[in-house]
């Protein structure tokens, strides 16, 4: 298990309204909110917290950029200059031939390319293993946290009675 | 109570479920011992699966002259099983991407199945091609890589390389985008587990945390996959289609049969879903989550694509009228009146004539007409494939040539074989992975749960309000 060392407050709210009300007013309170966890991908969530857009898209289109070029031009070259071949009495450099192979590589270079570039960005893996607040979170409650590692007691207790304000359940604190 | 009342939205979600709920329903099926009905299913699935391997190191070992094909009919059993697999095979990917596209929320609650499903179907066709080879040990010829031959290179410009290509594709994508899927709903399974099972669902679910900005990536992630998927899922079975279209042989030598042949993909697949899903929800009782209404709508897309499929076969027989080239004139006179003719005629009564049904609300919503027709477009679509390969090949150019085609025990049974993997994979999936996608299933609950929304809810409304008004 990876090690964050990191103090964390957490609030479990029963209710993904609950939550995404509680993050605007944290917000609006100039709370500092570390992290939000979720059972299953919350509508209007990253609005709430502010977050940008992602621009793994962006990446995608550059992998598939380059799969573009690389199957048009591998198979240009191979057919033009490292062995041409006459297939059927056609051009060396049959283009339409080359659609089919030069989209799938398109796709696949995009496609595999952007599922890599999650996995790294997210920190995820096969084997890694990333602390977690609690084991329902991924069942029925929704989580807000916010760091504490440097926060003083006055602080903390701010934090606490933001939380219980604000409907959390349940209130606890954990390092990871 | 948040999220919106549509009183004309049938619910998807029944029986009043709350989040903990749906956890609890999707992923016990994994958590408890095997039932007898599933030791049962196993062991007849893996019989199956020894008799593929039997069959395949029989051909292996004695060469393709086990086989009945000849010169004539070099295609046979192994095409037309390797085309009905691939065809198979476009459901999964069409329900999870498509319908994705669509913002068809039914999808949720077949997707995962639907796409297990795909990927175990294109690993079951991608077995023929390669038996089919004669000399399996150098199956690795056919992928381009700089060799000692010359380089001597692949033929870029031949459909069958085309085909290595889309299928290779579609299987990698297809993976990527169902274990992305999976990986939240491991993480599920995780948070519930102990011990050894613990363990093995820590590696399995890649560290998932459920952090807004993952989720943030991950929907931004299915959906590009799901827009790049769409493209790929018709050009794989366009590509199948040119193994034959780009052929000179009259009744191949066709511009109808990339549409046809990919009406044709979704058509059978749905069918294998329905099947699949119809056991599924029964022996796994997720008849809260795959609904009738599930059913009624992929019935809707099989009474839709088996039309289009008619409609493709009879373009097909006027145009080889119309188009006044006596050979193209034969192909089909032949597929009517030839050596195959009960093929055909099982091709159109399966495809085309019994879907019809399918026209009736009740007999959409009946689940045992459900499953016979099911079972009855799986066995037209087989014989599609096999009318086009096996009938076009029986009557070539040269009337000395002729010949007819019946398979040995050895193709039958690589062909049962199959059936047999592909069960035994399933049977697996449903033992180690939620067979429903927990998350996306929760992420629709406030909008397609009983409790929100159907005509039940808005009849209470209604009476609320005229409560109020009073």
């Amino acid at each position: 298990m990876r090690k964050l060392n990191k103090d964390v407050l957490y609030g479990l709210y029963e209710d993904e309204h609950d939550l995404l009300v509680a993050i605007r007013s944290a917000r609006s309170e100039k709370l500092d909110i570390w992290d939000v966890f979720t059972p299953f991908p919350v509508h209007g969530l990253e609005g709430a917290m502010g977050l940008t857009e992602s621009r793994l898209h962006i990446t995608g289109f550059i992998y598939g950029m380059i799969g573009t070029l690389v199957a048009f031009l591998g198979m240009t070259w191979v057919f033009t200059r490292d062995w041409p071949i006459i297939f059927g009495g056609k051009p060396y450099f049959s283009a339409p031939a080359f659609i089919p192979i030069t989209f799938e590589l398109t796709v696949l270079f995009a496609s595999v390319g952007m599922v890599v570039t999650f996995y790294t960005i997210c920190g995820m893996g096969p084997g890694i293993l990333n602390p977690t607040l609690d084991d329902r979170i991924t069942d029925d409650k929704f989580c807000l946290a916010f760091d504490t590692t440097n926060a003083d007691e006055t602080q903390v207790n701010q934090l606490t009675s933001f939380l219980e304000s604000s409907g959390a359940s349940e209130i606890s604190s954990k390092n990871i | 109570m948040s999220g919106s009342v549509s009183p004309i939205r049938e619910p998807l979600i029944t029986g009043q479920k709350t989040y903990h709920q749906i956890t609890e329903d999707i992923c016990s099926p994994t958590e408890r011992t095997p039932t007898v009905a599933w030791t049962i299913a196993f062991i007849l699935a893996v019989a199956g699966l020894a008799t593929f391997v039997f069959c395949v190191l029989w051909t292996i070992w004695f060469g393709i002259g086990t086989w009945n094909l000849n010169r004539t009919i070099n295609w046979g059993w192994d095409i037309t099983n390797f085309v009905w697999w691939v065809g198979i095979g476009h459901a999964g990917t069409l329900i999870s991407a498509i319908l994705l596209l669509f913002r068809q929320r039914w999808r949720t609650g077949v997707n995962r199945a639907a796409e297990a499903m795909t990927i175990f179907a294109v690993i079951c066709a991608g077995q023929f091609p390669l038996i089919h080879m004669g000399r399996l040990w150098l199956a690795f010829f056919i992928f381009p890589y700089p060799n000692t031959r010359g380089p001597l290179w692949v033929n870029f410009n031949s459909p069958l390389l085309w085909d290595v290509f889309a299928i290779s594709t579609y299987f990698t994508v297809s993976l990527l985008f169902w274990y992305t899927g999976l990986v939240p709903d491991f993480a599920t399974v995780r948070d519930r587990a102990k011990g050894l099972r613990r363990r093995l669902y820590n590696v399995l679910s890649f560290g998932w945390t459920g952090s807004a900005k993952h989720w943030q990536r991950w929907e931004s992630l299915s959906l590009v996959l799901a827009g790049l998927a769409t493209p790929l899922v018709l050009s794989v079975h366009t590509i199948v289609s040119f193994d034959f279209a780009t052929s000179i042989i009259p009744g191949w030598h066709t511009t109808i049969f990339p549409p046809y042949f990919v009406a044709g993909a979704i058509f059978s697949g749905f069918a294998m879903v329905q099947t699949l899903m119809l056991i599924t929800r029964k022996v796994l009782k997720l008849e809260d989550y795959i609904t009738l209404e599930h059913i009624e709508s992929m019935n809707k897309v099989i009474v839709l694509t088996g039309t289009i499929v008619g409609v493709a076969y009879l373009t097909e027989l006027f145009i080889s009228w119309y188009s006044g080239y006596i050979y193209e004139q034969f192909a089909f006179y032949n597929r009517l009146m030839g050596p195959y003719f009960w093929s055909y005629i099982g091709m159109m009564f399966c495809n085309v004539l019994s879907p019809q049904v399918f026209w009736w609300r009740s007999m959409r919503r009946n689940i045992t007409v459900t499953f016979v027709m099911s079972i009855f477009v799986n066995i037209g679509m087989w014989f599609e494939r096999f009318v086009i390969i096996a009938t076009t090949l029986a009557r070539d150019y040269l009337p000395t040539s002729w010949s007819y085609y019946t398979p040995t025990w050895v193709e039958i049974g690589i062909f049962v074989g199959t059936l047999g993997l592909f069960s035994t994979l399933f049977l697996l999936f449903i033992r180690v992975a939620p067979a429903v996608a927990v998350a996306e299933i929760k992420s629709i609950l406030k909008d397609g749960g009983d409790q929100y929304t159907g005509m039940e809810v808005a009849k209470k409304m209604e009476t609320e309000k005229k409560e109020a008004a009073h």
